[in-house]
């Protein structure tokens, strides 16, 4: 091909173009490029070095299997929520009411199953479809009516929670009632003995749906396209991703997972309460945030929140068995939280 | 003997509130050909871009590709006719893989149960490809086809955009801006791949304000101003400061349309 006259110099010039060169990087900035690359192994060290920790505290007590399947047990409807909540916010949105959600499902399950009479096995179906239908409210919210997801579902955590309190009547279901009339709701509370030490099948429910979803995202289209959507929404619908389907599809699952949390959460507490884990929402965002997701979208990971609820979970644990007060917990995750989201803008520098 | 424009707008018009972007605007682009498209800022450019690749729905007006009418409502339904664009933002996602970027909307899934009931990706295939495609082009060296975008250079990410394009483009390829960020020596190789891309008989669509790089690699160039077509010149025929006068109104355009295809 002919060159132009300003071109002609460019035969002394060095041939080499575009290539991935690999600079000098300091140590720090290693390190840097390592995380940016793998964001779970920072909750994966904390969660390590914080069991060592409270092991060295708390003395034997902390590593007894017996008080590590509680702390699973205690994580499992979070670590759940966590999921739900992990999907959304890498879409670079938030969703303030998926407890709500989980609590006005739990209680259609149980008013169902026990009060109506209707059996287990379409009572928890029936919660699902309730679940993905508030899903569906908040996603046509952001998706039709463009409201910014933190205030779209500001609003509705307001209004399911209020729907759960006219529809259960403000009135708990006892935890006698369910077992005569609807045993399988509790399912996820039954244990199951596994080497020795007594684990719920919630906390395999848990790792099951993290494993899933670590596959969905990382394996299937839909995931990369959730990643893309959350990453760049303009870029990714020039690329020709229908956005507001993926977002739809987002917020509907997360619901589903909320019902599913609801499942699970009537075996963990046995009973069902319409004002229990009020502020669950707020716990699944600090479990995400703790684990590495990014609240500006497409970075993250489920398994990192998974951590992040572990990491939550052990902290208390592990300073209720060093005698710490209650109040001295709250200190120390609100800490936590605020490490965590300083340390995920330090490492998505490395771009610019 | 005439020649069927492969695509070609008549009529188009949009508006964005009380701004006019596209005030009856025509377009036509031949098989073979590298189409330049040459105007000022705010002529209506890349309005008149979106409008033929599906990214936006023009108010009225028609579109043909190939003699048949079409009426593009996404991005996607322009790619699954074989029209492929190369944005100015690139519009790649900064924390996927290159492989990934490549196959953006368009996955490869396993074959099988895998792909059928798990909806798995085929990832060693995507990136067989992947890498192919990009050595093909001789655009870069990958090192790791599975490196974010975001950890490029500006050119590697246009390579990466460009390779895209050429690699599932079967019709008409549509570039916009395309050597806008580059330096010069990054900026020869994306005119090489264009002239590679034309030999291979793919129409390209060169959206640029790079005058020298227009009347280098052009066989016509469309001058767009005020929101319509004033002018098609031929880039033999007429010198860049003509073509820059037509395009900012200092000289009138000429009257008839070059076009050496009738």
């Amino acid at each position: 091909m002919t060159k132009q006259s300003f071109e002609t110099v460019l035969d002394e010039s060095d041939t080499s173009v575009a290539e991935f060169k690999t600079e000098k990087r300091g140590f720090l900035g290693q390190i840097q490029h390592i995380l940016h690359g793998n964001i779970t192994i920072v909750p994966m060290i904390v969660l390590i070095l914080s069991c060592l920790g409270f092991g060295f505290v708390a003395g034997e007590r902390f590593f007894t299997p017996f008080n590590l399947s509680l702390i699973i047990q205690q994580v499992t409807i979070i670590g759940i929520l966590g999921i739900a909540q992990t999907l959304i916010i890498l879409t670079a949105g938030i969703d303030l009411s998926v407890a709500a959600i989980m609590i006005l499902t739990s209680v259609v399950m149980g008013n169902f199953a026990v009060n109506i009479g209707v059996p287990a096995f379409l009572a928890i179906p029936l919660g699902f479809i309730v679940g993905m239908v508030c899903g569906a409210v908040n996603g046509l919210l952001i998706t039709r009516f463009k409201l910014p997801p933190f205030i779209a579902t500001l609003g509705t955590w307001n209004i399911f929670f209020a729907l759960n309190l006219w529809y259960s009547g403000s009135q708990s279901i006892r935890s006698q009632s369910i077992d005569k009339a609807a045993p399988s709701l509790k399912f996820f509370g039954e244990r199951v003995d596994v080497f020795g030490t007594q684990f719920t099948y919630g906390s395999f429910l848990m790792i099951f749906l993290c494993i899933l979803f670590w596959y969905l995202l990382n394996r299937t289209a839909w995931g990369k396209h959730v990643y893309a959507v959350g990453d760049d929404p303009e870029a990714a619908e020039l690329a020709g991703i229908r956005t507001k389907r993926i977002l739809m599809s987002v917020y509907i699952v997360a619901g589903l997972l909320c019902g599913i949390a609801a499942w699970a959460a009537v075996g963990r507490i046995g009973s069902i309460s319409p004002q229990s884990f009020y502020e669950g929402n707020l716990e699944a965002i600090t479990a995400v945030v703790i684990g590495g997701t990014s609240l500006f979208g497409g970075r993250g990971s489920v398994v990192g929140t998974i951590i992040g609820a572990l990491i939550v979970g052990v902290f208390r644990n592990g300073l209720a068995l060093a005698g710490v007060d209650v109040l001295w917990q709250v200190f120390a995750i609100g800490w936590l939280i605020i490490i965590a989201v300083a340390f995920d803008q330090w490492v998505r520098k490395v771009s610019s | 003997m005439s020649v069927q424009p492969i695509l070609s707008a008549k009529g188009l018009v949009k508006r964005y509130g009380r701004v006019t972007a596209l005030d009856h605007a025509d377009f036509e682009l031949y098989p073979g050909e590298v189409l330049a498209v040459i105007g000022d800022n705010g002529a209506g450019k890349s309005s008149l871009i979106k409008a033929v690749s599906g990214a936006t729905i023009p108010d009225s007006g028609d579109v043909w590709l190939d003699g048949e009418k079409v009426d593009f409502h996404s991005p996607m339904e322009a790619r699954d006719s074989g029209i492929e664009t190369v944005y100015q933002n690139l519009a790649l996602s900064p924390a996927l893989s290159i492989a990934d970027n490549l196959f953006l909307g368009r996955e490869i899934r396993k074959e099988g149960v895998l792909g059928k009931w798990f909806r798995m990706l085929d990832r060693p295939k995507m990136q067989q490809f992947a890498r192919d495609k990009l050595s093909e082009l001789g655009l870069m060296t990958i090192q790791n086809i599975d490196q974010a975008v975001e950890t490029l250079s500006g050119g590697q990410r246009q390579g990466v955009a460009v390779a895209r394009a050429a690699a599932f483009g079967s019709r008409v390829i549509i570039m916009d801006e395309p050597t806008a960020a580059l330096g010069v020596k990054e900026s020869r190789k994306v005119l090489e791949l264009i002239q590679d891309v034309k030999s291979r008989g793919t129409p390209i669509v060169l959206i640029s304000h790079n005058m020298p790089h227009v009347f280098e690699v052009a066989d016509r160039i469309h001058i767009h101003r005020l929101g319509k077509r004033c002018a098609v010149v031929d880039p033999k025929t007429i010198s860049m400061s003509d073509a820059v006068a037509i395009m900012t109104g200092a000289m009138d355009p000429p009257n008839d349309v070059y076009n050496p295809y009738t």
